[in-house]
């Protein structure tokens, strides 16, 4: 299973927001999506889940053109894992994750008992099969984060696409996210994600893009492609590497260091 | 893990409770009114009819049972549960618990027609069909309004625009009022738009009935994907169905529901609104259960404020009057105490 976009063009008919973007994403490798505010981020990412058209190039899942796929034939190989939400209704959490389950099931059907026991699964694979019966809107943001990615897990697709899945989590939930992050593309999942901190980047990506003004402005490996010029650059501040004892790399704004 | 609320009850169980108590409240019903009627009588009535046996010493109390206490119950709960069930379809549709078909304008617009239908002296059939286009036009109207308005808050456009053309609708059938002759249409027009089923005849129950039901059919068999559509567009359709489609056709059931009812009941409020607020406390948002659990609380509340309005007093309160005089309370209440969101 490969997520690819050549020469992508992406954005809105009357309104361009990004060109000449490159990615592929296969089994088990973690794509880490880095770019300033309004550089095109969830564009591009709206582009690759299929929800706006290819605006030039194209996006291919499966060596077939996204164009040429039906929403459900889309659903059943790339999930989306969209930023924690407030949701307007207090589904619970269990009713949430069974959402992933719909493509699973027939135009009519409603999720029955081995759907449960899928949700449930994804919940406790992520350590919150005790939140199955509170209400969605009653949980913590690193809770609904977990929710919504245990969602895309009951989906049972090869391929999940998180925006920004760490915004607006404190430190704790965002490491708990970053190791289901991990730990999901051990077990052999292609996963995008998009964030705005480039330590993310070191820590759980296995490559990395970094866009800017809606074109690519560097992409490879982390450690190769972020050096502290790149970043400096691209964020408008000044940024240096620090190489930690125990080998784990870290941005540092010198200008706060002092 | 937080322990359920206290007195939360089994969602199955709670859906067996409420249709045990509307089938109680229907039965009191039919016991009730100017003209006394026991159950006995009721029962033989009943069986004569079934049997196809006459007691002929039943005479009047058939006709009044027949021809008007069963008809009027039949109406209420039909009523009810036709606006509680679009209520609860557009507060999912629109991500919105403020939102039911009174504010999108669905029912001055269904009224509109049937104004109009009056005015021009048309049959039921053909003022029920012009109550449903003109309900479905207004919907529609609002929609691509608030579509073409980018830029602001959605849901705040969405409400705005049907409050605009819910204005504008009402206009439209104050001109007709004045145009219309004052001794035969204006009354008839009065009528539909305070809201009451004083005068509904058994073929009105039969012709709403079947456009109340094939509206219901892609709700019950699409309930599921109700709840994505609650989620919003995009990630309904990450999820793996079609929005548009969907939202399509959720708002022609809905709004040929309510169409369909106004044009035998008139104009009622509140009932779209609150009755799914009140369902979602009991059985939680899941439309595979607030579906059922809307229409037999908008059922039941509709037949009870019916028959208070019957035999509460010698002249009859118009029933838009009355769901807002009980709807109003409950629903600050419901602001006030809204432990669980919506």
């Amino acid at each position: 299973m490969e997520l690819r976009a050549e020469k992508l063009a992406f954005g809105y008919r009357r309104h361009a927001v990004g060109r000449d973007v490159d990615l592929a994403v296969r089994a088990g490798d973690v794509l880490c999506l880095l770019g300033p505010n309004g550089s095109g981020k969830t564009t591009l990412f709206k582009t690759l889940l299929g929800l706006l058209p290819a605006q030039g190039g194209r996006v291919v899942l499966e060596d077939r053109d996204m164009a040429a796929l039906a929403r459900p034939d889309i659903a059943r190989r790339i999930a989306y894992v969209p930023q924690a939400h407030d949701a307007v209704f207090p589904y619970s959490v269990r009713d949430m994750v069974l959402m992933g389950r719909t493509v699973h099931r027939g135009l009519f059907a409603a999720p029955g008992a081995p759907d449960r026991e899928r949700a449930d699964a994804a919940l406790a694979d992520l350590g919150i099969a005790d939140l199955a019966d509170r209400d969605y809107t009653r949980i913590s943001g690193g809770q609904r984060q977990l929710t919504l990615i245990a969602r895309a897990l009951a989906q049972e697709t090869p391929l999940i696409v998180m925006d920004e899945p760490t915004a607006s989590l404190d430190f704790g939930n965002q490491v708990l996210v970053l190791e289901q992050v991990k730990r999901l593309a051990a077990k052999g999942l292609g996963i995008v994600f998009s964030t705005h901190n480039p330590d993310h980047a070191f820590s759980c990506g296995s490559s990395v893009l970094v866009l800017e003004n809606g074109l690519s402005r560097a992409a490879g490996p982390p450690q190769e492609v972020l050096t502290a010029d790149l970043l400096s650059a691209v964020y408008g501040v000044d940024v240096s590497l620090e190489v930690l004892q125990s080998g784990y790399r870290v941005c540092v704004p010198p200008a706060l260091a002092g | 893990m937080v322990p359920r609320q206290a007195g939360e009850l089994k969602p199955g169980l709670a859906l067996s409770l409420l249709a045990l108590i509307v089938a109680v409240m229907a039965a009191a019903a039919a016991l009730v009114g100017p003209y006394p009627i026991s159950g006995e009588q009721i029962a033989s009535a009943v069986l004569g009819r079934l049997g196809g046996q006459r007691d002929p010493s039943l005479g009047q109390v058939e006709t009044i049972l027949f021809s008007i206490r069963l008809p009027r119950i039949g109406a209420a709960l039909l009523v009810g549960a036709a606006l509680a069930a679009a209520g609860a379809v557009y507060q999912g549709l629109f991500r919105n618990p403020l939102v039911s078909p009174d504010i999108l304008g669905v029912s001055t617009g269904a009224g509109l027609g049937a104004a109009a239908g009056i005015f021009l002296s048309l049959p039921v059939i053909a003022i029920q069909g012009l109550a449903f286009a003109t309900g479905l036009a207004t919907v529609g109207l609002v929609y691509a309004v608030a579509t073409a308005v980018r830029g602001h808050e959605p849901t705040l456009v969405l409400v705005l625009a049907g409050v605009v053309l819910g204005a504008l609708a009402g206009a439209c059938i104050s001109l007709l009022k004045i145009l219309a002759d004052p001794y035969d249409q204006l009354p008839a027009i009065t009528f539909w738009l305070l809201g009451s089923l004083a005068s509904i005849q058994p073929e009105d129950v039969m012709t709403a009935a079947p456009a109340v039901l094939l509206g219901l059919v892609p709700l019950v068999l699409l309930r599921w994907r109700m709840n994505l559509m609650a989620l919003g567009d995009e990630e309904a359709a990450a999820l793996g169905i079609d929005p548009k489609r969907l939202r399509t056709l959720f708002v022609a059931a809905a709004t040929l529901m309510t169409a369909s009812v106004v044009a035998i009941s008139g104009v009622i409020g509140w009932v779209g609104l609150v009755m799914p607020h009140i369902a979602r406390l009991v059985v939680g948002p899941n439309f595979n259960r607030l579906l059922p659990a809307s229409m037999l609380m908008g059922a039941g509340y509709l037949l009870l404020v019916d028959t208070l309005a019957r035999t509460m007093a010698e002249t009859e309160t118009p029933l838009g009057i009355l769901t807002a005089f009980v709807g109003a309370p409950v629903f600050i209440w419901l602001l006030a105490t809204g432990r669980r969101g919506w």
